[in-house]
């Protein structure tokens, strides 16, 4: 079985899986349980300045979004940052690092936007002898009206300057937490590297409200008949999150910025994705959340027969493989023509594709006599819907016509080289660059 | 003398009332509200679905299913009763692994089709439970129409006639209504007395009497119908039983399967009803799975069915003659009764073996006996009582198109009509759509 161990800023840590600042870190109990059940290192649950710790409120916390069968895909949270004195936190860090020392241990924080504040928690934070910190920028709700949390996130000067002060007054890694909660996810990145941090981690949560309660009109989760915003996280998160890791991996000014991905992560398949996309390291809550700390294992066993599969003997050798792939549309190529091919011996004939393409799509597919479904070439633009709405894995492909044959659809022929919208003759761009 | 299921000759109280009363329970016990969730969540919405097209009262499947799953049953069940107004009794009668789960996508994808019927049965039940009747009637046609047989097929009938306006009076020839429902079907599939609950629940949508005790060409004649009513539906069943022709037919213990069914789900207490200890059924249908399960059930020691043809041949569904190995009952094939033994009193079965080579049944000459105290003959029912003048098909009453007879004003359904598959679900569609045919001539 392939090593999963991992050196992410020189944080050693048995494997990339580390659990998110959240719930499940927020005390030395949860986290013994969570290294004996063998996670690869945990942010601790953000701390706040010293003082009377925040309160929560009392009633419920979370919302939740349910696919088929009440999976959850979706987790919404309105809790605030630790409210345990922070006296009681540092010395648990320091308890638990002291015993598992060859697990990673980060400590989150959060305290205002002020030099002081910072300036006052680092050092105790440093004798605890956790191996770094993430700054806590990304919490929406509540911290965030405080001036605090996403209020920071969404101004990079802010996070930008409050990342050097912890430069200043920090020697270990400082990893920045970033928020989702912005029109474009390079400009905070390339505030935090610009302000020294060592890494990014994102995403934290999405702003959202998951439902509203159609006997009493209350956002949920509902407060004696209140709901205020809350953070949106869980698998329904995924691929928001790998779109902002990918834009950060891809970014001339912040390439090669160590990236800890968050969002959603499930199972082994969603921790390679994050990590080929560029991230040393994954956190996961949601999936622990609501699996428990056992979850980690089959991550692990996943993630190290994938890699046995393919004969990557380290992490170090697939982190960042697919971010070349990630482009621009306008580079894609137009001479990649493909149709779908329904396997007619997968097929259980529920029609849900010729349903998608008949009505919402291009036509493309025919229910002929004993429900049998085939695919019109001639219309068929390779959409993929169908693909996605069956039912049975892999009895819809999607196959490339062979550069030579005719497209049905357009009457051309496929060529063989590339050629995209740059230089096409309907890109009025294309055109003025002539 | 020996007690219990050892006791000789037919005998009442072979088990306790409380092995009884746990026997006789629900066979599909109704879903709680998680089960239901979690069967729902498993349908795919199919297009066209195959559930519906196999349904023959054409049931939006998909569409209820999706109801339930958005936590609306009602109207999952408004869904259901549009199509099938006893959509209760069928969702516990039906053999949906013939008709809709065979059909079902997820049969073919992983052996185990969505559970349609249970499904079926909690929205129907969600909704009768409040003991709401999800129509109401058209403003009164002033028309009339007479439905003779209070089954499946007429109360259909009688209900979508009413729906629509009419005044319809429903000549039960029993003392009761309910027809195979409340007198044929085995009692664990319909427990509770849901037979004669979901007729009360029927007739909520008022402009039905029915008038019991009251049959064909004992109290009523055709043509007194056809003078007195406007039209008329005929819903009379199978009356007749078919013979044995095995010598010895006659002897004590021998009686007919749908007699001691209907016996069973009239009686009060179990306990007092008597079955042999060695009980043989002839025939290969679903009346005869009913009378050998319920013969077990109720405590007899040993129940065999005796079916001439192969077990692919057999009228009950694979489904059925699993249930009855399940509990206890001996299923024997390729065998045909030839004489039963016995001074006076039923002994002995002779049976002897088949052959179906080239197509045609014929004995082997070989032959075995079998203690038999009681033998049901459960070989088929035949038209009764029919009333003179109608054209026949076979030996049923010839229908065309949506049950029209062959005497104008006259239409038939259910059983007693050519065509379909004498289900309880196929009677219900026979009904419903003669109902719209006399309701489109009638207003015409």
């Amino acid at each position: 079985m392939a090593d999963l161990k991992t050196n992410f800023l020189g944080i050693e840590s048995p494997n990339p899986f580390w659990l998110a600042s959240a719930p499940p870190t927020d005390k030395e109990y949860n986290v013994r349980r969570a290294f004996e059940a063998g996670w690869g290192g945990v942010v601790w649950k953000t701390l706040g300045a010293e003082g009377p710790p925040i309160v929560n409120v009392n009633g419920p916390r979370y919302g939740a979004i349910h696919g088929a069968d009440r999976r959850l895909l979706g987790l919404n949270n309105i809790e605030l940052i630790t409210d345990r004195p922070l006296e009681i936190n540092l010395e648990e860090i320091a308890r638990v690092k002291a015993d598992y020392p060859d697990r990673a241990v980060i400590v989150s924080i959060m305290v205002p936007c002020e030099e002081a504040a910072w300036k006052a928690i680092l050092p105790r934070v440093a004798e605890t002898g956790a191996d770094g910190i993430e700054l806590n920028f990304g919490c929406p709700h509540g911290m965030s009206e405080r001036g605090m949390g996403s209020a920071v996130g969404q101004v990079p000067e802010y996070i930008e300057m409050v990342t050097r002060w912890c430069k200043t007054h920090y020697d270990k890694p400082v990893i920045v937490k970033l928020t989702p909660n912005i029109t474009d996810i390079r400009h905070p990145a390339r505030a935090a590297k610009n302000g020294g941090a060592d890494a990014v981690s994102l995403i934290n949560t999405i702003s959202s409200i998951t439902s509203v309660n159609l006997d009493n009109f209350s956002p949920e989760p509902s407060i004696d008949g209140k709901g205020s915003h809350g953070g949106y996280c869980g698998p329904a998160v995924k691929p928001i999150a790998m779109n902002m890791v990918a834009e950060i991996a891809r970014d001339p000014e912040t390439r090669g910025l160590p990236i800890s991905g968050i969002g959603g992560v499930t199972t082994w398949r969603d921790a390679a994705e994050f990590m080929a996309l560029g991230c040393g390291t994954v956190q996961v809550c949601t999936a622990a959340m609501t699996y428990g700390f056992r979850v980690v294992q089959e991550m692990a066993s996943g993630l190290s027969q994938w890699m046995d599969e393919k004969g990557y003997t380290s992490v170090d050798a697939f982190i960042g493989r697919a971010v070349p792939n990630v482009t621009d549309w306008q580079y894609l190529n137009l001479n990649y023509v493909a149709k779908a091919r329904i396997d007619q011996e997968a097929c259980i004939k529920c029609g849900r594709c010729y349903a998608a393409c008949e009505d919402t799509s291009h036509q493309a597919i025919w229910m002929k006599e004993g429900r049998v479904f085939e695919v019109n070439d001639a219309e068929c633009v390779a959409c993929n819907l169908c693909v996605d709405v069956c039912p049975v894995e892999a009895c819809i492909t999607m196959e490339r016509l062979q550069p030579g044959t005719t497209d049905p659809r357009t009457g051309r022929v496929v060529q063989e080289e590339y050629a995209s919208w740059t230089t096409h003759p309907n890109n009025p761009m294309a055109r003025a660059a002539e | 003398m020996a007690q219990g299921q050892m006791a000789p000759g037919i005998v009442a109280g072979r088990l306790s009332s409380d092995e009884l009363a746990a026997n006789f329970d629900d066979l599909h016990p109704a879903y709680a509200p998680h089960e239901a969730a979690v069967a729902a969540d498993r349908c795919y919405f199919c297009y066209d679905a195959p559930c519906q097209a196999a349904c023959p009262t054409d049931i939006d499947i998909p569409m209820f299913i999706r109801q339930i799953q958005t936590g609306h049953p009602e109207a999952a069940a408004r869904t259901i009763f549009e199509q099938n107004i006893l959509g209760g009794m069928c969702a516990r009668v039906c053999p949906t692994e013939t008709l809709c789960e065979e059909a079902c996508v997820r049969e073919a994808a992983e052996g185990k089709p969505v559970e349609i019927g249970r499904l079926q049965r909690y929205a129907t039940d969600t909704l009768m439970r409040g003991g709401v009747h999800p129509f109401t009637r058209a403003a009164p046609t002033g028309k009339t129409v007479a439905v003779v047989g209070a089954g499946p097929a007429g109360l259909s009938c009688a209900h979508r006639l009413a729906m629509l306006g009419h005044d319809v009076v429903i000549h039960e020839a029993r003392e009761k209504a309910g027809g195979l429902n409340e007198f044929g079907i085995a009692a664990y599939k319909a427990t509770q007395n849901f037979a004669a609950a979901e007729v009360d629940w029927l007739l909520q949508i008022g402009g039905i009497v029915i008038e019991t005790s009251s049959a064909l060409g004992r109290t009523i004649t055709l043509e007194g119908l056809r003078d007195a009513y406007d039209a008329v539906f005929l819903s009379i069943g199978l009356a007749g039983v078919n013979a044995l022709r095995a010598a010895g037919e006659d002897k004590d213990g021998v009686i007919d399967a749908v007699e001691f069914i209907a016996a069973l789900r009239q009686a009060d207490d179990l306990s007092a009803l008597p079955v042999g200890r060695n009980v043989v059924v002839i025939g290969g249908g679903m009346t005869a799975i009913d009378a050998a399960v319920q013969s077990k059930l109720l405590g007899a020691e040993n129940v065999t069915v005796a079916y001439r043809r192969s077990r692919e041949e057999m009228g009950a569904s694979r489904f059925e003659q699993d249930l009855a190995a399940s509990k206890g009952v001996k299923l024997m094939f390729n065998v045909q009764p030839v004489a039963v033994h016995g001074n006076g009193s039923a002994v002995e079965i002779e049976l002897e073996y088949t052959s179906s080579a080239g197509g045609t049944l014929k004995g082997t000459g070989e032959t075995i006996r079998l203690a038999a105290d009681q033998v049901f003959k459960a070989i088929g029912q035949s038209l009764a009582g029919a009333p003179e003048g109608l054209a026949l098909e076979g030996r049923k009453i010839r229908v065309e198109g949506p049950g029209r007879t062959s005497v104008p004003g006259v239409w038939a359904g259910g059983d007693c009509a050519s065509g379909g598959d004498d289900l309880t679900v196929t009677a219900v569609a026979e009904g419903r759509d003669a109902a719209m045919d006399i309701h489109a001539q009638l207003s015409a």
